[in-house]
Order: C-alpha cells, then sequence, then structure tokens
C-alpha cells in the first residue's frame, strides 16, 4: 500500500514514494519492507522483522541444559542448527567434545536439516515468483508455471516429497524433525548399527536419484565439480533438463546476476567438522580476499532497533535484550550484527565463497554477489553435501561410544559457532549458579537483515535492494521479491 | 470427494514455524495429495501461497466481509498481548496492526478455529519463563481457559477451538483434524479435557515405546544415550504424556523415546515449565515424582521393587549400555 510520508518512521525520503511490503510470504515467519521509490527503482529500503518473543530471556534463570530444548524452538526450519549452536557452547562450557560417532552423527543430522531447507527453499519460497502472471510474456514462463507455480507446480509438489523422505534420516538418528532433543555437547543419544546405516543410505540414495533426476538432470559429482562461469554456461545449454538448467535460463533472461548485490563480504562459522578440518572452512572474504574470522570481533547494535542499549555496540557476552515499545527510532526488532564493526553477509554463498569454491569466487569477481550467485551457491552445496553425506553414514561404528558425558558446570561462560542452511548461527551463554545468566543469538538472519547501525550504514538486505527496478503501479515489487526471497530469510531466527 | 472446497486460512503469530514445518513432512500419501482428495483448499498458509503483501491483504479482507467463506481457521504459534495489551510485539506486517486483532476478527467469521501446536493452544514455550512478549494460547492461558479469545468462546460451529496441541504438531494430527472437521464428524464429545482431538490424544507416549521391556524390570538409563528407561533418571514422561507418538511415528520410523530422549510431554499445557530441569527426573525419597498415569503410588512403588529385584541381567547391563551389548536368548521353541 502506498502510504503518505508524514508520520511514517523513518519518513520517507523528500521526492519518494513509500511502499510497505507485508504481510513478505514464502520466508519463514513475518517481515515487512519498507521501499521509497523514485524514478522507477528504490531509492532506499528499510527491512523490518515486526515479531519479538524474547527467546534470550526465557532462557534466563534456568538450567543451562535446558537450552537444548528451548533453543530449537526458535526456529522449526532450522531447529536442528538452534540445538547445534547450544550443545557446542555447553560442550565448551564443560571442556568436552563429542566422541567420533557423534561427531559424524551430528554432521548428518546438521546436514540432513540444511539440505532440507535448501530444497524447500529452492522450489517453495523462490521458484514460484517466476510462475506469476507478471512473466507471462517470457519464452520461459509456460515451463516455469507448469513446474512452479506455487503449492501446485509438479516440481515444487516433487521437491516437498523428496524433502520429507530426506527427512526419515532424522526420523531414524534424531527421533524426529524439526525439534529433537539428539544432539548433546558429547554426541548424540542415538546410536546407529549396520542395519540403520543400509536404511540411511537407501534413503540419501533415493534422494540422490530424485535431484540427479529433476532438479539437476546431471551427476551430483558433475554440479559440485562446476569450477568456472564457463563449465556453468555449458553445463546450463546442455540436455539432461532439470529444474537447476531452467533457472539458469530464465535468470539469464531477467539479468539476475547484477539484480540484488550487496557488500561482497561474507562472514562463515564453517559446518561438519571431520577428523581434519571441515567440509567448508571458516573464515570471511572481504575486498576480494578471504581472512580469518575473529569472534571477539563481533558486536550488536541497537541504535534502529527497539531495544534498550543504544549508547554503544556490544559484544555477545555483554549483551541485552529489553525491548523498548515506546522508542521512535527503531524500526524493527532486529538488532545490528557486525564484525569489526562491518555488516557482513552470511549463507550458502558465504561459505562456498570462504571455503573457495571456484565458480562462486569467479562469479563474485565478475557480477558481485546477486540473486544469481545466492541460489547458484545454494545448489552447488546440496550436491556437494549430499555427496560427503553417504561418506559419513560409512564411517559411523556401531560398537564405539556416541555420547561423551560432561560435568554440570556452575560457572563460566562460553559460546557454540555453527552453520544454518542459511547461515552463521551464533550463541553466547554465561553461567552463574548454575543457572543460565546471560544468553545471546546472533542468527543469520540477524546478519542479512540487519537494519542500520549508528554509522547509518544499511545491513546487507538494505543495500541489495538499492536500485532494484519498480515497475509502474507495482504495489509488491516483482524484483524485491527476487532479492528478498534470495537470502532464503528466517524471520523467526532473526529477533527469535 | 465432491462439493464445495473446505476452506482454510492459515496465520502465524508468536511460534517458531516448525508445526508447517512439520506438516510439510506429511508422507504416504504427501500433504498436497491428502488435502485435495479430502476437499480442502489453502485460502491462503505464509509458506506455500504466491500472494504476498497487498494481494494477501485484500484476500483477508474478502473473508473478513465473507464474500469468501472460512470453514477453518489455522492459527499457529502463540497470541502476544504485550508490550502493556498493546499486542505491538508481533504487528502483522504490512497492516499496522497486531496480529492477534487480525485472529479475533477471523475468529469471528470462521466456521471452526484450529490452534495448531502448543502455542496456538496454550502459549507453550513462547510463554515459558519471564513469558517476556505476554504471550497466550487461543482459548486458554497455559492450563486456564482464557486467551485471546476467551475460554468461553465458540466458533460458528459451535465447537470450542480445537487444539491440535503439540511441540510441533504430527503432520497427520494436522491433517486428520481439518479432514474430521470437513467431513463433519468431529463433535465437543471428540475433544479431551484440554480440547485436544480424542484421535491422538487419548493415547499415551508409553504405548508402543521400544523401551517397554527395561520399564517393565525397572532397568533404568543412567546417562544420555544408555538404552534403558528414561523416567527413573532422565526426565521421561511418556507414561503421562498423551499423544500417540510411539505407535503413529514421525518421519518414517522415529519418536522421541526413539531418539534416546526423553518425552517432554510436549501435548500438555505448559509443558514448557516443568518446575525442574527438562532431563532431570524430580525425586523424593528415591521415588520419581509424577507416576505413570492411573497408578497409584503405593503399587507402583511395590512394583518397582519387585520388578527391581527380577531384573534379567541382560536388562541390566543393555540399560546402561549405549548398544545392545547382551542379544536376547535363542531357546528350542519346544523346551518353553
Amino acid at each position: 500500500m502506498t502510504k503518505p510520508i508524514a508520520g511514517a518512521n523513518p519518513g520517507a525520503e523528500e521526492g519518494t514514494r513509500r511502499l510497505v511490503v507485508g504481510p513478505f510470504n514464502r520466508v519463514e515467519g513475518d517481515l515487512e519492507v519498507r521501499l521509497d521509490v523514485a524514478e522507477g527503482r528504490v531509492r532506499s529500503a528499510y527491512v523490518s522483522s515486526p515479531l519479538f518473543r524474547g527467546f534470550e530471556r526465557i532462557l534466563e534463570g534456568r538450567d543451562p541444559h535446558d537450552a537444548l530444548v528451548i533453543a530449537p524452538r526458535i526456529c522449526g526450519i532450522c531447529s536442528v542448527s538452534q540445538a547445534h549452536a547450544a550443545a557446542l557452547a555447553l560442550a565448551a562450557l564443560q571442556g568436552i567434545a563429542p566422541t567420533p560417532n557423534g561427531r559424524i552423527a551430528t554432521n548428518l543430522i546438521l546436514a540432513t536439516e540444511n539440505l532440507a531447507d535448501h530444497l524447500t527453499h529452492f522450489h517453495v519460497f523462490f521458484m514460484p515468483d517466476f510462475a506469476r502472471a507478471a512473466y507471462a510474456g517470457r519464452p520461459w514462463f509456460a515451463e516455469a508455471e507448469r513446474r512452479f507455480k506455487a503449492a501446485e507446480g509438479t516440481s515444487v509438489r516433487r521437491a516437498l516429497k523428496t524433502r520429507a523422505e530426506l527427512l526419515h534420516v532424522l526420523g531414524l538418528l534424531a527421533g524426529r524433525w524439526p525439534h529433537t532433543l539428539t544432539l548433546q555437547p558429547g554426541g548424540v543419544t542415538r546410536g546407529a548399527d549396520q542395519r540403520d546405516k543400509m536404511r540411511l543410505l537407501a534413503t540419501l540414495g533415493a534422494v540422490r536419484a530424485a535431484l540427479e533426476e529433476h532438479l539437476y538432470g546431471a551427476r551430483l559429482e558433475q554440479v559440485a565439480e562446476l569450477s568456472s562461469v564457463a563449465a556453468l554456461t555449458a553445463y546450463g545449454a546442455a540436455p539432461g533438463g532439470g529444474d537447476f538448467r531452467l533457472f539458469l535460463a530464465l535468470a539469464g533472461d531477467l539479468e539476475l546476476a547484477g539484480l540484488g548485490r550487496a557488500y561482497d563480504r561474507f562472514l562463515s562459522y564453517g559446518a561438519y567438522p571431520g577428523g581434519e578440518g571441515r567440509l567448508y572452512a571458516p573464515g570471511t572474504f572481504a575486498a576480494g580476499r578471504p581472512g580469518a574470522l575473529d569472534p571477539d570481533a563481533i558486536t550488536e547494535d541497537h541504535s534502529f532497533a527497539r531495544m534498550e542499549g543504544r549508547e554503544a555496540p556490544h559484544r555477545p557476552f555483554e549483551g541485552s535484550t529489553f525491548p523498548d515499545a515506546a522508542d521512535e527510532t527503531g524500526y524493527t526488532w532486529c538488532k545490528a550484527p557486525r564484525l569489526d564493526g562491518l555488516p557482513y553477509e552470511t549463507g550458502a554463498i558465504a561459505r562456498q565463497m570462504v571455503d573457495g569454491h571456484l565458480l562462486l569466487r569467479e562469479m563474485v569477481a565478475a557480477d558481485g554477489a546477486g540473486v544469481l550467485a545466492r541460489v547458484v551457491a545454494r545448489l552447488v552445496e546440496t550436491a556437494r553435501t549430499l555427496i560427503a553425506m553417504e561418506t559419513w553414514v560409512m564411517q559411523l561404528e556401531p560398537e564405539a561410544p556416541w555420547c561423551a558425558q560432561g560435568a554440570t558446570v556452575r560457572q563460566g561462560r562460553a559460546f557454540g559457532l555453527t552453520e544454518a542452511a542459511r547461515g552463521a548461527l551464533g550463541h553466547w551463554m554465561v553461567v552463574e549458579k548454575g543457572l543460565v545468566a546471560r544468553y545471546q543469538i546472533i542468527a543469520p538472519t540477524t546478519w542479512n537483515f540487519s537494519p542500520r547501525d549508528r554509522a547509518g550504514v544499511p545491513g546487507p538486505l538494505e543495500l541489495a535492494l538499492q536500485g532494484a527496478p519498480v515497475a509502474e503501479g507495482e504495489k509488491t515489487p516483482v524484483s524485491v521479491q527476487h532479492i528478498v526471497r534470495s537470502f532464503d530469510p528466517c524471520m523467526v531466527c532473526t529477533v527469535h | 470427494m465432491t462439493g464445495a472446497p473446505f476452506n482454510i486460512l492459515w496465520l502465524q503469530s508468536g511460534g517458531c514455524g516448525g508445526c508447517t514445518m512439520s506438516l510439510l513432512c506429511a508422507d504416504a500419501p504427501d500433504l498436497m495429495t491428502t488435502l485435495k482428495s479430502a476437499g480442502i483448499h489453502i485460502l491462503w498458509h505464509p509458506t506455500l501461497s504466491e500472494e504476498t503483501g497487498a494481494e494477501a491483504i485484500a484476500l483477508f479482507d474478502e473473508v473478513l466481509s465473507g464474500a469468501v467463506p472460512l470453514h477453518a481457521l489455522c492459527i499457529e504459534g502463540a497470541l502476544l498481548r504485550g508490550p502493556n495489551g498493546t499486542g505491538r510485539f508481533h504487528v502483522l506486517a504490512g497492516t499496522e496492526t497486531p496480529t492477534i486483532d487480525w485472529v479475533r476478527r477471523l475468529a469471528g467469521v470462521a466456521e471452526h478455529v484450529v490452534a495448531v501446536g502448543s502455542c496456538a493452544a496454550y502459549g507453550g514455550v513462547t510463554a515459558a519463563g519471564v513469558n517476556p512478549a505476554d504471550a497466550c494460547g487461543l482459548a486458554y492461558d497455559g492450563r486456564q481457559p482464557g486467551g485471546a479469545l476467551g475460554g468461553a468462546f465458540r466458533s460458528r460451529s459451535g465447537l470450542p477451538v480445537v487444539n491440535v496441541a503439540g511441540c510441533p504438531t504430527h503432520p497427520n494430527w494436522v491433517t486428520e483434524t481439518l479432514m474430521l472437521l470437513a467431513a463433519g464428524l468431529l463433535g465437543p464429545g471428540d475433544l479431551d479435557s484440554y480440547g485436544r482431538p480424542r484421535f491422538y490424544a487419548d493415547h499415551l507416549v508409553h504405548h508402543g515405546c521400544p523401551r517397554n521391556e527395561y520399564y517393565e524390570y525397572k532397568a533404568s538409563a543412567e546417562k544420555l544415550s544408555d538404552l534403558g528407561c528414561m523416567m527413573e533418571h532422565l526426565g521421561c514422561l511418556g507414561t503421562q504424556a498423551h499423544a500417540d507418538c510411539n505407535t503413529r511415528l514421525w518421519n518414517g520410523e522415529g519418536s522421541c523415546t526413539r531418539g534416546g530422549y526423553a518425552c517432554i510431554n510436549c501435548t500438555a499445557p505448559e509443558f514448557e515449565e516443568p518446575g525442574h530441569a527438562f532431563l532431570q527426573t524430580p525425586k523424593i525419597g528415591g521415588i520419581p515424582v509424577g507416576l505413570p498415569t492411573d497408578m497409584p503410588k503405593a503399587w507402583f512403588i511395590a512394583l518397582s521393587s519387585l520388578a527391581k529385584a527380577a531384573t534379567p541381567e541382560r536388562l541390566r547391563r543393555n540399560a546402561v549400555s549405549d548398544h545392545e551389548v547382551i542379544p536376547p536368548a535363542v531357546r528350542d521353541i519346544k523346551r518353553r
């Protein structure tokens, strides 16, 4: 709806018209985006997370292990990664590490969730926008509509079936999904025997077959090994069909590579530890170079969040979550996380950039990270991760220990850093007298959908939306929808 | 199924979206096939629908005006009354109206109102601890009738809010509830005293738990990952929790106890505040405080001590191991 300039907070810039877009669906949770539009382009954007629940406060005063029950319930789509971050913080507090079986089973459980989320994002959240009537004149439209009409398209429905089948991995290893209590500081509560391993391989094999036939039209290995833009172009032009090729075709037609670029500054905590390092390395990638990540350099700024504590940015161990409903400056419940004082983008694109994936590095060097690169990163990562999962299953040793036991800690502080499908997730826990005294969470979409900070620097999505085209009469610009959904936002995690 | 579709509208507020994520796990048949065959039509769902922003609001207005009939309003997540009774901890995006107000208005035109999950039913985890957002359920505030619509609320059908409680809900608790409503087969007598559909709430999680043999002999797990019964030490409430998790199963062949961790009774109001750490059993004089459903205390104590005395060595050892160390003996079936 078009709003008058006066009274809206913050007010629209002079010479612009304001669009308020919401409820913004096919993201996890509720989202509102305010756009100031002039001359057919977004001049500035303000991203608002409209839901506040206060999980950090809910966690205070509880037994630290209760975080394994409460934290997953922050989010139904990132529930395992929330549990994992809590388990890692508890493990650090107790000074223990998971057993090898526990580590591998945890990788499998987390990877299953992340893979399921990638599939949900591509098929259910993101692609249906290309089946909108606005694109009816495009050469690819009939095919996009047939496959991706929201809730009805053949690929949407097939992907939901494949996803449900994939999540059988969690029925077996984790009891259920979402909201498992299997992940513990020392590993997992359920072992797997040889028969279980065969059942896991059967499930993963069925998922591989479905993705190779319908998503990629190629072997997983062929997609995982795409190492240059030329190779991606050749893959896109090759026969074999599949929804990835359809996406590449329409992305070329709509020039999605140049749409929705943010800072090209990336952050990943690294994912899936193995005996020798992680499958996806931790670190940063900024100004065209990889770098090390220093968790001590992370702060949260409350200047434009409706939160007390605006006097200075806070490190998470000193952070607080006291909502200030009377605040007129804030335009969201989301705080503004910064690394070394700067906004960073996180997600599959960040993981692959930090890990040094050659195709993504080349794409970002050429066009920056926009809608195309974010989606390609997710689909490449899906192939890479599934291949790794098959090898992890065979590394499980039924008769070796599954869960190391730690001692109760009555005093201390620790953090746990992991990767959700949509990026870097951190929990910071302070324990006093045996109870949680302080708990702070910075979720992936807190980074990506951050508001402005005290210097007025916009968050990654806010920057990515600047310049997005808005057609005459559009109330819910489709370009804005592509950009927003390309981040695979999780709004319930964002504010928690 | 022929005839007019059974229209549902789904809104989310103070929850995690996990009940929807779980709903999408429906398999054999999958969700879309199930709904279609039952004549259930989704007017709008935040995860599945094409309409965003102004298009979605226009649809809500059509429902409120009566132009589009609403057969079931499905609410996921707690309703937020804070801060200070304003509901502004969740203003529905794009509308400047608190979601709790949208829900009250839409509930007035709905044939049925369905609370999907323990948050929408009772407040759930969102209402835990200091309850920062002043969260409540649709017709309950924890165990007490009340909440966003009030305990006396009846939808146009005359039914109270149908509380499909669970954290999360099993996909088929939701689909079967909607199918029963669409078929006109869910009456007031089909709901239990907390408004839960009895088809799943008249079971106990204990039914079908694969650890039942350990329970019978009080062969208890002592630490997480042990195979024994988790009631005595690890906080398991399966003998008291109303749900069919171990006979229906989740995500193929799962359940919480099959996953090696305690049932935390997530279908019950105020499960989020057990009064002790979730994974520890509170005891008085060495006896667990929570008794199995319908079991007199004296009998439980007597049976437990007898059972412990009779525990076979196989169960005694397997109970405290993370994999089976002694298999059941194979005997000549002619020599019973």
